[in-house]
């Protein structure tokens, strides 16, 4: 299997802001401060204002705590170290490059296919991998398979036009299976690299419509071996703990593969995504950080990490 | 969580009652769990903060050793500092005001996905089954599409809302324009849209904005201009129910620079506990006027503070279930039901028309959901209509005498109902032992509040309790008319001290 180096190997301005949060964030916070209940308190704040949940964040304050009381721990720099250690642990080495389907030797299309509740950022997001993908080389096929939000369809051609890629459209409320089954149709007879699957959003709680999700996984397993080899859902960066409700019922529903983490170039940390990953352990692929096409960055865990002490 | 809260409540009280006076530290650590409770419901820290400290000043006033039952009372002072800050200084009437001469004009506004259309066309819908003429406008030119997904909307309210006059749909398509193109035209279509609305003498105007980053300036500046051009009667601020801690940082920002006067709160169907609706009412003080419930356009119900603070809190919608069992279940029937069950009379029928009951009460998740205690616990337990079918399947497939007695119930009548409802042997006798041990618990429960209640329910999932769908059962009659424990609707009324409920 040809997997490929990183997509979207360059690094891009939009992260501005996260950068400038390198300098507001955890290191002035903690450099050159003495450790006492006030900066612990203040920490404490800052975990959980990032949406790390309380749980993570008490676990991780008691470690500081229990060595502050001992005397372990007096100085910021000491507190930095530990929280950088313990935040990096939970990020573990992982792959987070997209996997592709062998298609040089079976002549197969490489299938993503994504999915998320209401508003998540589905759509857009799928018109930044598109984008990505073409930018490398690489021949897309988009399927509109919203066929009950009303003017999804419409937006998702939109984009293709917008970005100069094929779309096999969905009947408007039709049956969302049938049209991913012709949209593998498509890509086969079309023989293109990536068939790119646009879902409706829909919410963990609706098992209707969670089964719905699972048919058109099936539908496209049986139609091309190997698929889906991607499945992405995308998390809303401001979430707050629901999240980990939604990853648990997505994959229960579909095997996800990998978390696509949008609208983080807002106030929003993201933290959730931390309890998540624990939750579901698949890794975090890639962030959206803007409203336009080349608006998505590779997901680094040592940048989120210090962006999510910035004030 | 009700329980944990209780127990906390109980235990951290307990141990200060030799002293027989209450320190602040023991309130305080008593209060440590609603602080996790509220955190992990999302409230935002600093509300929390303030929160917590309110409710130790309140406790420490009330001589909360006196009680009973301090934990109970404890819980009492939470859920209603919780509502009174959801609902304080939030007399106006409900819905939408109107002005004369018209149009009243809406503006939504609210960070990007937040569900400001379908909350459009939900508000329309509510406007227009009341008699009221509405427009709304596209004013959203920057997200592909949006236009045509607004029209479309109108299309539907019209088609699925019968009852008073057709909604209007206002858009210029041709000024729809690539991401941070269009920025500032949509004051002009805005304008356009108001005079429109005059013209066709619609009573209100709705503008559906484009959603936008609150620390966007150039977009931020747009919606100014709107407020400025056609200062709107109302500004909503559309937020999702299931933000996290930044619900403070776009609800501060949105107020600052607009002034809202209300907010919707989206996609209340999820399983989120919500918190964000604290957050956001605590930042703006403005009303939170209602709840968005499913995509479905009239999923629109106006809020209550007391069935947010609960489920908030972790204790379910008590409330809304109980009415919601009411719309279904006639009243005698259930106070037979709730008889029979006492005396361990329960027959197969009884147990069939309950689940026919529950089932016409909408998604069952969403229902256990509401319960206290036995929501959180069976979150996680997979209901699955399919099964419900069997089940119905099964007892449709008994004769009238094996109904009343399951104890009839041989191996070859096993297998007969097994055919006859096209499952296996082994589901059949499943049921009968479930629902066996169904009719003993019940026996034993009616008389036992809410925590005992939780209890056996507990045992009977450890005994096996694999039929989903049944677990929630014998709860229905035993919340509504057990003997000793007061229905919880009645207990809501009165811990609020008589202040009417909407
Ligand atoms: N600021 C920002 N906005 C985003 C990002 N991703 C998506 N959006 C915006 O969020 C809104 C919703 O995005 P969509 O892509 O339509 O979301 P969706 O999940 O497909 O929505 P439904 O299909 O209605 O469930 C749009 O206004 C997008 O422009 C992001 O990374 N940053
Ligand atoms: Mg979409």
């Amino acid at each position: 299997m040809a997997l490929l180096k990183s997509v979207f190997g360059k690094v891009k301005k939009g992260l501005e802001r996260t950068r400038d949060t390198f300098a507001s964030g955890l290191r002035s916070m903690l450099l050159g401060r003495k450790l006492d209940d006030e900066l612990i308190r203040d920490l404490e704040k800052r975990l959980i204002q990032a949406d790390i949940g309380v749980q993570t964040a008490l676990r991780l304050i008691a470690g500081i705590k229990a060595d502050y009381k001992a005397g372990k721990m007096t100085r910021g720099e000491q507190v930095l170290d530990y929280l950088k250690s313990e935040l990096k642990a939970l990020w573990p080495e992982e792959d987070r490059r997209i996997h592709f389907a062998d298609t040089a030797s079976t002549g197969l299309p490489t299938v993503i296919l994504v999915a998320g509740v209401n508003g998540a950022g589905k759509t857009t997001s799928v018109a930044k991998i598109a984008k990505s993908l073409v930018d490398d080389g690489k021949s897309v096929l988009l399927a509109a398979c919203d066929t009950y939000r009303a003017g999804a369809v419409r937006q998702l051609e939109i984009w293709s036009e917008r970005l100069g890629v094929q779309i096999v459209k969905g009947q408007q409320g039709g049956d969302p299976a049938a049209a991913a089954f012709d949209a593998c149709d498509a890509a086969l007879a079309r023989k293109v690299d990536v068939l790119l699957i646009d879902t409706a959003g829909r919410l963990q709680t609706q098992d209707p419509l969670m089964r719905q999700l699972t048919k058109i996984r099936d539908v496209v397993a049986r139609k091309i071996e190997g698929a889906p080899h991607e499945v992405l859902l995308v998390l809303d960066a401001t979430t707050g703990q629901n999240a980990v409700q939604q990853a648990k019922k997505f994959s229960e529903a579909i095997d996800v593969t990998g978390l696509f983490l949008a609208k983080l170039d807002g106030t929003a940390k993201g933290g959730v995504v931390i309890a998540v990953h624990e939750a579901v352990g698949v890794p975090v692929k890639f962030i959206g950080v803007g409203e336009r096409p080349e608006d998505v960055e590779p997901f680094d865990p040592d940048q989120f990490i210090e962006a999510m002490f910035a004030e | 969580m009700f329980d944990r809260l209780s127990d906390g409540f109980n235990s951290a009280i307990k141990k200060l009652s030799g002293r027989g006076t209450i320190s602040e530290s023991n309130v305080r650590e008593a209060m440590e769990d609603v602080r996790t409770a509220l955190l992990e419901a999302d409230v935002h820290y600093e509300v929390v903060e303030e929160f917590t400290e309110n409710v130790v000043e309140q406790a420490k006033g009330q001589k909360v050793l006196e009680s009973l039952k301090p934990g109970q009372q404890m819980i009492g002072i939470v859920n209603d500092e919780l509502i009174r800050l959801m609902s304080q200084g939030d007399d106006s009437q409900p819905g939408i005001p109107r002005v004369s001469p018209g149009p009243t004009v809406i503006m939504m506004c609210g960070l990007q996905g937040s569900g400001k259309t379908t909350t459009c066309g939900k508000l329309a819908g509510y406007l227009k089954k009341r008699g009221r003429s509405v427009m709304l406008a596209a004013a959203d030119l920057q997200r592909p599409a949006a236009i045509d997904q607004l029209e479309t909307v109108v299309q539907t309210v019209n088609a699925e809302i019968t009852t008073g006059p057709a909604a209007r749909f206002y858009g210029e398509k041709d000024k729809a324009a690539e991401y941070g193109k269009a920025v500032g035209v949509a004051v002009k279509v805005c304008q356009n849209a108001a005079s429109e609305a005059r013209k066709a003498g619609v009573d209100t105007l709705i503008l559906d904005t484009a959603g936008r980053l609150h620390i966007n300036d150039e977009l931020m500046t747009e919606l100014r201009s709107v407020n400025k051009a056609l200062s709107p009667h109302q500004i909503l601020l559309v937020v999702d129910a299931m933000t996290g801690q930044d619900a403070v940082n776009s609800a501060k920002a949105f107020h600052e620079q607009l002034s809202i006067d209300g907010v919707i709160l989206t996609k209340f169907d999820s399983d989120t506990r919500g918190g964000a609706a604290l957050t956001v009412r605590k930042i703006t003080g403005a009303p939170l006027k209602f709840i968005g419930t499913g995509e479905h356009v009239d999923k629109l119900e106006e809020f209550h503070a007391d069935r947010i603070a609960s489920r908030i809190l972790g204790m379910g919608d008590v409330v809304s279930l109980v009415e919601k069992a009411q719309q279904e279940v006639n009243e005698e029937e259930a106070e037979e039901m709730a008889a029979k069950m006492a005396k361990g009379e329960l027959t197969m029928d009884d147990f069939l028309k309950q689940l026919r009951t529950l089932r016409r009460m909408g998604p069952m998740k969403q229902l256990l959901g509401m319960l206290p205690g036995v929501g959180s616990m069976l979150k996680d337990v997979d209901i699955d209509d399919k099964q419900l079918d069997r089940v119905e399947g099964m007892v449709n497939s008994m004769t009238p005498e094996e109904r009343k007695s399951v104890k009839k119930l041989d191996q070859s009548r096993r297998k007969r109902i097994s055919t006859g409802s096209g499952t296996k042997v082994e589901d059949v006798s499943r049921l009968t032992k479930q629902f066996d041990m169904i009719s003993k618990m019940s026996k034993q429960m009616s008389g036992v509040g809410v925590k005992g209640k939780v209890a056996a329910m507990r045992e009977l999932q450890k005994s096996g309790g694999s039929l989903p769908g049944m677990e929630g059962m014998p709860m229905m009659p035993g919340g509504r008319g057990s003997t000793k424990s007061q229905s919880p609707k009645r207990g809501f009324k009165k811990r609020k001290g008589g202040k009417k409920r909407r």
